[in-house]
């Protein structure tokens, strides 16, 4: 993976990065702060600063996508600083540096141990700064580097010496992405060029690296279930585990990580099941679906159909999407956030093949302990390979649509019903492209969600969706659609729908529903903003596929109805569609529209502007909503010249 | 003429500096400082001296606390605020401020009550120092930014 290729998925300007990235300073002293925050802006970086660790840890967990760094200071009254580097290594996968007046190597050594990914002695000088993003960046290309490599790699990691770490650090790195980036880090700290005699020369002797693989994870958790979680004591679970050359210290801190992450699981849990509750009645049946990881098949037998009736769209299981997400991308649970969604490490790798993904999903589950808590979790289309995609609707209302390619994380608290809206539109399509679009491999960051102002639109809107609708084609019945049943489909089958271009043309209608799907994502980013983009894609579609998906651009819109509360919406839908489809029925438009709930007095300024979008047949279309969105100001990704790139920097907020 | 005052001041300024970085009272960090100030933070400097001022203030209070204390023990809290102090004294340029922040961290991680005395008053006697010079600094500046702003009228 080149440089461009992760500055692609980098938020924020990526076309000009490190120009733009986001930082989180975090520093007691007001001095100190004050001249970071100025020392950064002179960077051009994006700067974040506060004094307090707990409001800087809150605004990390609000919104998992809103930092690409943080900086921290060692010291600080109300929070110490490693146990801040803890606490956000564990909980999102973002590079932090620690910041002291200390240069104490001992001090150092504890940064490295707790993962930081690089220490600075105060006074910090401007270049020192300039150079930071690198972390930013390597880490995504460990990232990268490691959802490509397979389970059985991970595996033979296991017990690696350190020999390994110098000429290939992103080996040692494991599907278990979160429980090996500590790992991952101290390996990224000894290529860092102060960090790398360092790191050999320090006295003390380092302990070949145990790579916490899926299967040893496995082990490991069936271990502690076996003995109880309260009685798990290391020695036991090291004995229960019976793993060659696993020492109690690595069982003792793999547990310490594990309870933590149970500990957030279950405060996330809570939540969710409020939210659940809050849904209504939509939410149980998706529930149920979610207990039941077998997405996967079912979702082939759903797209068979084409269409999707409400009751096998409960089948849907979120479980089989969080299986899903970890699968690709190595399935590196990251510690969910605080919203409880889980959020795959290497979300953004997404891989097309879905193949490890049923496999995941027994590890999945039994990693979280917490079943119920991923019914949250968005389930995510899968698609087993690019020239099959089969697109799930969830219908249950969180269910993210977790695309590995497209990470957006699907907060469990902002979506309670994040229904994955490409996967409504798509439902009909059988023939999704390339999976990549829905895919939901593990890039389905569903733990970064909540933090997403892009999910919470989802969210927001999802409750409203009736995934029912969309997912029949032929049968198409606007009046079937319950507009408030429907779970809006995130759009993240949108990036997912650009990544294969090429195959739009040859896609019929999923294309256009892909299409959908990836303004549908774009809308969440920003309500209105975004129902326009889909309302654009949909019209690009349209004009080509008008002839055997009149219904399916019914029930994009309608889908792009219920999502996006504005009237507009709908209005500018039916502008489309009567531009793009003469086939289309007026009758449709008027359910649609009387369907539509909200105002939408961004879309209609839109319309003109969609409509002039609706003629042009798919071209770096794109681009085109991206760059709408841009103007919508709704969306975060502003920098997007590609839907590649929408992908990837929503791959990587995640 | 008035013109040649801001220059003149501008060259009082500089010459301020350089006396006081020959002194190794600054160092280039403050430099540093310097160049973070423009048109969008035009007092940038000015600002954060200001605030380097007041939390080293409380801190040498609380240390002058913590070392006259009868029982003088209390080395913990010393170190911890010493680090903070170090740290935005070297932030800011102060290098001869830092370095006897060093030296009294040292001495109190040693627990050297005298050591710790005296080198609390050579911090006391060297901030006073430093916070004269750069008050004189600022004030320079401010008279430099007024002559800058005086224009000759334009002759049409």
């Amino acid at each position: 993976m080149t440089v461009e290729e992760i500055r692609g998925r980098l938020g924020g300007e990526t076309d000009r990065f490190p120009v733009g990235m986001r930082v989180l300073a975090v520093d007691d002293d007001p001095t100190c702060l004050i001249l970071l925050d100025g020392l950064l802006r002179k960077c051009q970086y994006q700067v974040t600063s506060t004094s307090q660790a707990k409001t800087a840890l809150r605004m990390l967990r609000e919104n998992q996508n809103r930092f690409d760094l943080v900086i921290s200071d060692v010291h600080m009254p109300d929070m110490d600083g490693f146990k801040l580097l803890e606490h956000v290594g564990l909980e999102m996968d973002l590079p932090v540096i620690m910041l002291s007046a200390n240069s104490d190597p001992k001090l150092v050594m504890k940064g490295i141990t707790h993962g930081a990914c690089d220490y600075l002695v105060k006074p910090v000088r401007i270049e020192e700064l300039r150079n930071i993003w690198q972390h930013v960046i390597r880490r995504k290309k460990c990232e990268a580097k490691h959802e490509s490599k397979s389970t059985t790699k991970g595996k033979n990691r296991h017990g690696n010496g350190e020999g390994e770490q110098g000429p290939s650090p992103t080996d040692n790195m494991d599907q278990n992405g979160k429980t090996n980036r500590k790992r991952k880090d101290d390996e990224e700290e000894e290529d860092g060029e102060e960090n790398g005699s360092e790191n050999e020369d320090t006295g003390t002797q380092k302990k070949p690296r145990v790579v916490w693989s899926i299967e040893l994870h496995r082990k490991f958790v069936a271990a502690v279930n076996q003995l109880g979680i309260e009685k798990a004591v290391p020695k036991r679970v090291l004995d229960l585990m019976n793993v060659e050359g696993l020492t109690r210290e690595n069982v003792a801190s793999h547990l310490q990580k594990y309870r933590l992450y149970l500990k957030r699981i279950s405060s996330v849990a809570t939540q969710q099941a409020n939210m659940v509750a809050a849904l209504g009645g939509t939410d149980s049946s998706y529930m149920r679906s979610l207990s039941s990881l077998d997405g996967f098949g079912d979702f082939r037998t759903l797209a068979g159909q084409g269409r999707y009736p409400n009751p096998a769209l409960s089948s849907y299981q979120t479980g089989g999407i969080f299986g899903r997400l970890n699968s690709p991308a190595g399935v590196s649970l990251h510690s969910l956030s605080s919203s409880a969604l889980i959020q795959p490490s290497h979300a953004h790798n997404l891989s097309n093949s879905l193949n490890t993904l049923g496999k995941f999903q027994p590890v999945v589950l039994p990693e979280k302990q917490n079943t119920s808590s991923f019914q949250r979790i968005p389930t995510s289309l899968e698609f087993d390979s690019p020239g099959d995609p089969t697109i799930f609707t969830s219908v249950g209302n969180a269910s993210l649509f977790a695309d590995n390619r497209a990470p957006l994380g699907i907060s469990s608290n902002s979506l309670p019903s994040a229904s994955i809206n490409p996967l409504i539109l798509q439902g009909n399509l059988q023939q999704m492209q390339s999976g990549g679009v829905f895919g939901n491999q593990s890039s389905l960051k569903v733990g970064s969600l909540n933090s997403e102002p892009f999910n919470t639109g989802v969210a927001v809107q999802i409750s409203r969706f009736s995934s029912n609708s969309l997912l029949s084609s032929e049968p198409f019945n606007h009046d079937l659609l319950p507009p408030n049943s429907m779970r809006s489909i995130n759009s993240f089958s949108g990036p997912h729908i650009r990544n294969n271009p090429d195959d739009f043309s040859s896609m019929s209608a999923i294309s256009s529903h892909m299409e959908d799907a990836r303004g549908e994502i774009q809308c969440q980013t920003g309500l209105v903003g975004d129902v326009r983009n889909m309302n654009q894609a949909m019209d690009k579609r349209w004009g080509e596929h008008n002839q055997a998906y009149v219904q399916n651009p019914n029930m994009v819109f309608n889908t792009l109805n219920s999502m996006a509360p504005t009237k507009g919406v709908v209005d500018l839908l039916s502008q489309s569609v009567d531009q793009n489809n003469g086939v289309f029925r007026r009758e449709t438009n008027t359910s649609l529209v009387s369907q539509s709930n909200s105002s939408a007095s961004t879309l209609l300024q839109h319309s003109g502007v969609e409509k002039s979008a609706i003629d042009s047949k798919m071209r770096s279309g794109e681009d085109y909503i991206l760059e709408q969105t841009k103007t919508q100001g709704g969306f975060v990704h502003n920098g997007y010249d590609s839907l590649d790139e929408l992908m990837n920097s929503m791959i990587k907020r995640v | 003429m008035l013109g040649l005052g801001a220059d003149r001041l501008r060259a009082d300024m500089n010459r301020l500096l350089a006396f006081l970085f020959h002194q190794g009272v600054l160092d280039e960090q403050f430099l540093q400082l310097q160049q973070l100030q423009d048109e969008s933070s035009p007092n940038f400097v000015s600002e954060v001296v200001n605030i380097y001022f007041h939390e080293s203030e409380k801190l040498l209070r609380n240390l002058r606390g913590l070392v006259l204390e009868r029982e003088f023990s209390d080395y913990k809290r010393m170190g911890i605020h010493l680090n903070q102090l170090i740290g935005s004294s070297s932030s800011i340029g102060a290098k001869r401020l830092t370095n006897i922040c060093v030296a009294f961290r040292a001495a109190s991680d040693q627990n050297n009550p005298t050591a710790c005395l005296r080198a609390l008053e050579l911090l006391e006697h060297d901030y006073c120092y430093l916070k004269n010079k750069l008050h004189e600094f600022f004030q320079i500046e401010q008279q430099r930014v007024m002559a800058a702003g005086v224009r000759y009228p334009i002759q049409n």
